[in-house]
């Protein structure tokens, strides 16, 4: 067996890194951030030199107060939050709950990577004119069925509703694929056949088995991924931008409006604003946390009451039906944004376009293949990274047999919890002082903040299931400890590493604000792109955009799904 | 002198003229060489050019312009695209305040009114350089105030004026017999259709421009407006403005409750035929949207009787530039009439020029008047009562209040 001291000295060299592994991974992820923070803090005591602000005060809260509709904005916010949230997980635990023990489970595992791929932005495209009073669901049924020659005026449905019922739907559609997939990856580390088996054994029926026996037991690792999709949804920006209310807006998108005023000490109460932003989250969360417990002691003379039987059938069509709309509604979206790539005239209310043309993808064509080539490269760049600091820290775990969880966890956590406009101002001026800014490097840094945390989330549970007595076999068999890791437990996990790497590479697609503020705008991606042409409302040419933006994900996952069902050449 | 007759007059004629006039061409090559100093400089450099992305018509121009600087002058344009040019104001004041006084992140953008103020105020501009341009003198500061006072905010060289703005409105004759030509009438109008009028939500620019619009046709102290707003007087100038946007708010588009989020939001809702009335600040932008299909070829374009707002937008250069001489052969570029004339044509963009045609050569004329119109255009003379916009100070106060009143 090789034991360290006779490793080759250039085995030990490759290897010495492994050990600063994780404090690196926090270094990258927690600098910028703390950074981040720092430079939104102070202006929001009102130090900010450069706009002629150099005394610590109140005034900027006391600015942000006295905005009109800033109560408005908040409740807007935490409302859109919450019930996102809810509806996502009640969506994710129905179809886990109703499906884990059938074939379906197979069959929404299949489904869910193409709807992970979907960029939000696309998706928000989509539906708002999905569901538009001029939209092409009420251009199907008109005028055969609702008599409207013209677009009916409503005031409290489609897209920018004063409820953010559109907002909610939409950001719904992304969440809900997202907790069922982090639920898959938890119900794969419980002893789910072993439960059931004994549950059925005392006539448990299979959902009552879910509701009373996994589910408590899987909540538990669901946790953080809900804390992150309560987060996302209170602060997200290009979503809430594209299909929101807009009088007032949600608080985030009320903050980059002041962020981007002309008149530049708003810059004040924008950065108090991302601040109470981040104050909000952090009680969202708690109330969250509390709400969550108070229901499960709620629940408990319920849980163990023994009733056994459950109205199966009805609760499984319930949640495929539920599932389904929402399926339906993300496929009509990206279908419709390619039906208007290829548009010349579509008015109301015909169903289909009058005027077809490709007009819209051969003017656009130089732009994309550049936009295409800086979201690749900025992609790969960033997922590649952060593969090779989450399998470092990964191995290091394994090597000193330290886990990297509780409290490191929450801070790999960190940048999916704190509002993205929290930081990124903050991080911009970092940027600008160390002369990163507009590079590709520091908008890879950027991007690796947001795909790590990913990245690494989606590998823990593969590496730690891992039979380590493969690598002890390769070990003893003389083998060194790279080679057999190169050699034997790599190609053994290629599955999941090509998984996380297409999870990653999807997040980096997806990126708005923080390729916004990294690349100065010298680097553009497809998704900054898309977002610039929403102001433009040219449906054309954003559908064009959209369907870029949703396909380069799913080659993504495509590649990752061919990858690991390789055989071994 | 006149004593002198005849002899004086010789004089002048073989000795003094010939003299002045190698003076002042001497004088012109001194100054010839700094601007070829400039261009050669220039040669090589790489030039960022922020502005609005959200037009691909005017995204397709600049492609053309950065293929033409290239070819003509070695610049390599990089064209960014914002949703919001406010948004590279930010980065610029970022960049101040982390002291990155040179190498910048931004060559040359495109702005005007409020961003301008705001920038020329807080120092973040190059210049004063514009008026330097050899291509300068053609442009019309007589006829096209706005060229000198942007937003009432005096220009001073800090920027070049590249396209005209001018409000008008766009409806479909076939739905819209006659269409309302005064505030009144369009209160009258949206009583008559509910939901079928609306307008952009303010701090968008066409927004603001609106209430700008209804202010000064509404208001009794009109002169009130091209000062600094004060604070004083603000209630009494706008309160009629207030009570028309009340009376008319239920009538509006979604009841007044949502509004179009920018210029282009409120076209696409006439394209779809949710309202019957739209309008905007490019007279040409009916033609070149009826030229891409998005518009149905019936559509026509007016002005409100008493004529309606008019401003000029431009480009600058940030202080921390790296690229000043290539900007500025840039900016000289925009303002050939080659350049002028081809953003002019509906079928490219459409956008006005601010070159007075009579200081053209005729060869040079020629390309603007083989120009056709665009078949919602107006002629120039329906256009040739320009409103001044307010001082910027307005703008922003106005915006305040708007959503104090709609947004909360």
């Amino acid at each position: 067996m090789s034991s360290p001291l006779r490793r080759p000295v250039a085995w030990r060299v490759l290897l010495f890194p492994l050990a600063h592994a994780p404090a690196l991974t926090l270094f990258l992820l927690l600098a910028p951030i703390a950074a981040g923070l720092i430079g939104t803090l102070l202006p929001a005591f009102g130090w900010l030199p450069v706009v002629g602000a150099a005394d610590f005060s109140l005034a900027p809260w006391r600015m942000l107060f006295s905005e009109p509709g800033l109560w408005h904005s908040l409740a807007l916010s935490l409302w859109t939050g919450f019930a996102t949230t809810a509806l996502s997980l009640l969506l994710a635990l129905a179809l886990l709950g109703t499906c884990y023990h059938t074939a379906w489970l197979r069959r929404i595992r299949r489904l869910l990577a193409p709807l992970l791929a979907i960029p939000h932005a696309a998706l928000a495209f989509g539906l708002a004119f999905l569901i538009a009073p001029s939209g092409w669901l009420v251009r199907w049924l008109s005028p055969w069925a609702t008599g409207w020659e013209r677009p009916p005026d409503f005031a409290a449905f489609g897209p920018q509703d004063p409820w953010g019922i559109s907002l909610i739907v939409a950001l719904t559609l992304k969440e809900a694929p997202y907790l069922l997939f982090m639920g898959l990856a938890g119900l794969a580390q419980l002893p789910i056949e072993a439960w059931s088996n004994m549950a059925r054994s005392l006539g448990y029926s299979p959902s009552m088995t879910f509701l009373k026996i996994i589910w408590p037991s899987l909540y538990p690792l669901l946790r953080l991924p809900v804390f992150a999709a309560l987060a996302f949804a209170l602060t997200v920006v290009d979503v809430a931008l594209i299909i929101g209310p807009s009088t007032p807006p949600t608080l985030a998108v009320q903050a980059l409006r002041w962020f981007n005023d002309p008149q530049l000490n708003h810059r004040l109460p924008a950065a108090a604003a991302v601040i109470l932003l981040l104050l909000l989250t952090l009680m969202a969360i708690a109330a969250w946390e509390s709400l969550a417990r108070l229901l499960a002691s709620w629940s408990r003379p319920w849980l163990i009451n023994g009733r056994r039987g459950g109205q199966d059938a009805i609760a499984r069509r319930a949640a495929l039906s539920g599932s389904g709309l929402a399926l339906a509604l993300a496929t009509l979206s990206i279908l419709a944004m390619f039906m208007w790539s290829l548009t010349r005239r579509w008015p109301f209310p015909a169903a289909w376009p009058e005027q077809w043309t490709l007009e819209n993808w051969q003017g656009q064509m130089d732009n994309l293949l550049t936009m295409t080539w800086n979201t690749i490269t900025v992609g790969m760049a960033a997922t590649g990274l952060a593969l090779v600091l989450a399998v470092a820290c990964l191995e290091h775990e394994v090597h000193r047999r330290v886990t990297f969880s509780g409290r490191s966890l929450w801070l790999l956590y960190l940048p999916l919890l704190a509002p993205q406009i929290g930081f990124l101002f903050g991080i911009q001026v970092l940027l600008v002082w160390a002369g990163l800014d507009g590079g590709w490097p520091a908008l890879v840094w950027t991007h690796l903040l947001f795909v790590l945390p990913y990245v690494f989330l989606s590998l823990t549970d593969p590496w730690r299931a891992y039979d380590t007595r493969y690598e002890q076999t390769a070990l003893a068999l003389g083998a060194s400890r790279i080679r057999t890791f190169w050699r034997i437990k790599l190609p053994m996990l290629r599955g999941p590493v090509a998984v996380a790497a297409a999870v990653g590479f999807a997040i980096s697609v997806g990126q708005y604000l923080p390729t916004l503020f990294a690349g100065a705008g010298r680097y553009a991606t497809i998704t900054t792109e898309a977002v610039t042409l929403a102001s433009g409302a040219n449906r054309r040419i954003i559908g064009v955009y959209a369907v870029v933006q949703a396909a380069l994900p799913l080659l993504g996952f495509l590649a990752a799904l061919w990858v690991s069902q390789r055989r071994d050449s | 002198m006149v004593r002198l007759g005849g002899l004086s007059d010789r004089l002048w004629r073989y000795v003094l003229m010939p003299l002045a006039i190698l003076l002042v061409a001497s004088a012109l090559k001194a100054a010839e060489p700094r601007w070829e100093e400039i261009e050669k400089t220039a040669r090589g450099q790489t030039v960022y050019w922020n502005g609005w992305g959200g037009d691909e018509k005017a995204n397709a121009y600049i492609a053309w312009v950065s293929e033409q600087v290239k070819a003509r002058y070695g610049i390599t344009i990089q064209h960014v695209k914002v949703g919001d040019i406010a948004e590279t104001v930010s980065r610029i004041l970022a960049e101040k305040y982390a002291n990155r006084n040179e190498k910048g992140a931004v060559d040359l953008l495109w702005l005007n009114g409020e961003n301008f103020h705001t920038m020329k105020g807080n120092g973040l501009l190059f210049g004063p350089f514009s008026e330097k341009l050899p291509h300068y003198p053609l442009v019309d500061t007589i006829t096209i105030p706005s060229t000198t006072l942007d937003f009432t905010e005096p220009v001073e060289g800090m920027e070049v004026p590249w396209g005209k703005a001018h409000l008008v409105f766009i409806y479909d004759p076939a739905q819209l017999q006659n269409p309302p030509k005064t505030v009144a009438e369009l209160m009258a109008y949206a009583k008559a259709h509910p939901g079928r009028f609306a307008y952009p939500e303010p701090p968008d620019a066409l927004g603001s421009t609106f209430l700008k619009q209804v202010l000064i046709e509404l208001t009794e102290q009109r002169e009130a407006l091209q000062a600094p707003v004060a604070e004083t007087t603000f209630g009494a100038v706008t309160a009629p403005l207030w009570g028309w946007l009340d009376e008319i708010r239920p009538h509006l588009w979604r009841q007044g409750q949502a509004f179009p989020k920018s210029a282009p939001a409120l076209r696409q809702l006439l394209a779809d035929g949710e309202i019957d009335l739209a309008f905007s600040l490019n007279p040409n932008e009916a033609s070149a949207e009826i030229e891409k299909g998005n518009l149905r070829n019936t559509v026509r374009t007016y002005v409100l009787s008493g004529g309606t707002i008019a401003n000029t937008h431009f480009v600058a250069i940030p202080y921390n530039s790296s690229a000043k001489e290539g900007a500025q052969v840039i900016a000289n570029f925009l303002l050939s009439p080659e350049a002028q004339a081809r953003k002019l044509d509906p079928t490219i963009w459409g956008d006005p020029t601010v070159l007075g045609l009579e200081k053209l050569t005729p060869a040079d004329r020629e390309r603007f008047t083989t120009l056709k119109r665009g078949v919602a255009t107006l002629s120039p003379s329906e256009l040739a009562t320009p409103l001044p916009e307010p001082h910027p100070s307005w703008v922003e106060r106005l915006e305040t209040a708007w959503r104090a009143r709609y947004s909360r």
